[in-house]
């Protein structure tokens, strides 16, 4: 069994802060919660942990064997398999830069060329070398902007039609600071363009999502004129799939680039780890949270080399001064998307993405085509799109998965008065047979 | 290295110069030659902002390392030097001249009473060398 610490390592410990056992240690916590009695199993062999654990494995049906139209911020592609293969080579199975990172330049070039790939598809000039998630992202990028008003403006305009669990981590950062959070009340079904009344002088930013939380795509060059006006910042959370065939968000002037990464090489695996994308304009780059990997040449011999950049203003040095007190990256994951992106080049993306969306709209247009369904969705459309249902979403969906298929997103989890409405996604993994059948399975159940 | 005898200085490396009830901030040749090459300037505050001694005033980013400059005496602030943004390499060049960063009006005349005067803290440096 493994000691951390042995008997001996202990009594110098308590000798050295002057406690008498671990029990007069730990006095200060309630009685009744100090030792609790955990209820847990016996321990297990290898071998008998190894069989409960394959037990429950096999009640798993892997995304590949059924239809599946569940989408809402994390997508099913396709992985090539070189992915995993250079994934899991030694060299760069960590997760982590090193503490020494120049001396790792293999893993330093691998984050320079994802960085690389996310300025081609944001049009942004600077990007970091990653972030946690896409919700993490979206809260720095508010942070980022909050930090370039020279902590002036209090106040930032998210989109009702942002994904909720964005909304809700940006709600979190910013809970303890005398910051606000608005749009919440606004129809999350209206256009953007009604977020300009709501933009004043005291708006750090307006974030919108690209595609948005419902798949829809709008124009947002007048909003991100309209924040400018009043100096405040574009914001645009993207899906980055859609990049592959969607204007870039530099086409609106969109001052900061955040998203989720997943779609690109990564598998759902029950919900991360996933990628936090974060790009800026070069004016801003100083305020980009995280680290940056950056190009350079020895001076003796004329060698390329990488570095990492601008860390003086890093969590490592600046310590509670840094611009983000989030300094680690999602190094491994970052390397996934820069495979597959290498991989599938800049036609074979905008292959994938229309793909998505014409096996969207095939989808979308044989639902619609059905009595007692509706297409909600009006609006020009990615890959996902909302469907009202004439029963409650939950029991479409168990309908469904009694015969083999994974349904879409129940919308009403989130949006008041939904609770009939579903969220269809679909990507290039979803062939027409597979809409096909969905179709034909909706029809029986309604 | 140049210490002005008109000026007022902190051991933090900021330095004033009085006229009238304003004051004008900047950091001192001491500071510029150890923090080597001024890449990037970044200011906390704006004009017409109030603000106390001690405050953050920004923060000046060297090759070397970032620093944050802090105001050595209180007072409402009345101009900001933009220009430093563009051109932070003034810092290095001209520290009590082009590279000012603040002028303030003074809160507390008596808060300037406080401050080192050149020989101070010529010698206060010479103690940190």
């Amino acid at each position: 069994m493994f000691h951390p610490h042995t008997d001996t390592d202990r009594e110098k410990m308590l000798a050295a802060i002057g406690a008498k056992s671990l029990e007069e240690l730990f006095e200060i916590v309630p009685e009744d919660i100090r030792f609790p009695d955990l209820d847990l199993p016996k321990t297990h062999s290898e071998m008998e942990a190894y069989n409960a654990l394959y037990g429950l494995h096999t009640k798993n049906v892997p995304g590949i064997r059924m239809p599946n139209f569940l989408g809402a911020g994390a997508y099913r592609h396709y992985v090539p398999a070189a992915v995993d293969a250079i994934l899991r080579r030694g060299e760069f199975f960590t997760a982590y830069t090193p503490y020494q990172p120049e001396i790792s330049q293999g893993t330093l070039q691998a984050i320079f060329e994802y960085q690389s790939h996310v300025i081609n598809l944001t049009g942004m000039d600077a990007s970091n070398a990653s972030h946690y998630d896409g919700a993490t992202a979206a809260a720095e990028a508010v942070n980022m902007a909050y930090g370039i008003s020279r902590k002036k403006k209090k106040k930032a305009i998210i989109s009702p039609a942002l994904h909720p669990h964005y909304r809700e981590t940006i709600d979190t950062y910013f809970k303890p600071a005398d910051f606000d959070i608005g749009g919440e009340d606004l129809d999350p079904w209206s256009n953007p363009d009604t977020l300009i009344d709501s933009i004043d002088e005291d708006t750090a930013c307006v974030v919108v999502q690209y595609p948005d939380f419902f798949g829809r795509v709008f124009d947002y060059t007048a909003l991100g004129k309209a924040a400018h006006e009043a100096g405040s910042l574009l914001v645009m959370v993207v899906n980055p799939m859609a990049l592959g065939m969607l204007k870039a968000p530099s086409e609106f002037d969109a001052d900061i680039v955040c998203g989720e990464g997943q779609p690109f090489g990564i598998g759902l695996s029950y919900g991360g780890p996933y990628l936090g994308m974060l790009a800026t304009k070069k004016k801003h780059v100083r305020s980009l949270a995280g680290r940056i990997v950056g190009e350079t040449e020895d001076l003796v011999e004329r060698k390329r080399g990488y570095v990492l950049t601008l860390s003086a203003r890093e969590q490592h040095i600046r310590r509670e001064r840094a611009s983000s007190n989030i300094c680690s990256n999602q190094g491994l994951m970052a390397l996934a998307a820069t495979i597959y992106l290498t991989m599938v080049g800049k036609e074979g993306l905008r292959e994938v993405a229309e793909l998505c969306y014409q096996n969207a709209h095939y989808a979308a247009s044989q639902i619609a085509g059905l009595d007692n369904f509706e297409l909600v969705t009006d609006q020009t459309f990615f890959n996902e799109f909302v469907v009202k249902c004439p029963k409650p979403a939950e029991e479409i969906n168990k309908a469904l998965l009694e015969k083999g298929i994974i349904g879409g997103y129940e919308i009403g989890k989130d949006f008041d008065g939904m609770e009939n409405h579903l969220m269809f996604a679909v990507t290039e993994l979803n062939p027409k047979e597979d809409i096909d059948a969905l179709v034909s399975a909706l029809k029986e159940v309604a | 290295m140049n210490f002005p005898t008109d000026l007022k200085y902190t051991t933090k490396d900021e330095w004033i110069r009085v006229e009238g009830n304003t004051a004008t901030i900047g950091i001192s040749d001491f500071a510029q030659d150890a923090l080597s090459d001024i890449v990037f300037v970044e200011y906390a505050v704006s004009e017409g902002d109030d603000v106390g001694k001690g405050d953050t005033l920004g923060t000046i980013e060297s090759v070397k390392a970032a620093s944050d400059v802090y105001f050595p005496v209180g007072g409402k602030i009345v101009a900001v030097n933009e220009d430093l943004l563009d051109a932070p390499e003034l810092v290095n060049t001209d520290p009590y001249g082009e590279a000012w960063m603040i002028k303030i009006e003074l809160g507390d005349p008596a808060e300037v009473e406080s401050m080192l005067d050149a020989a101070a803290y010529e010698a206060d440096t010479k103690g940190r060398e």
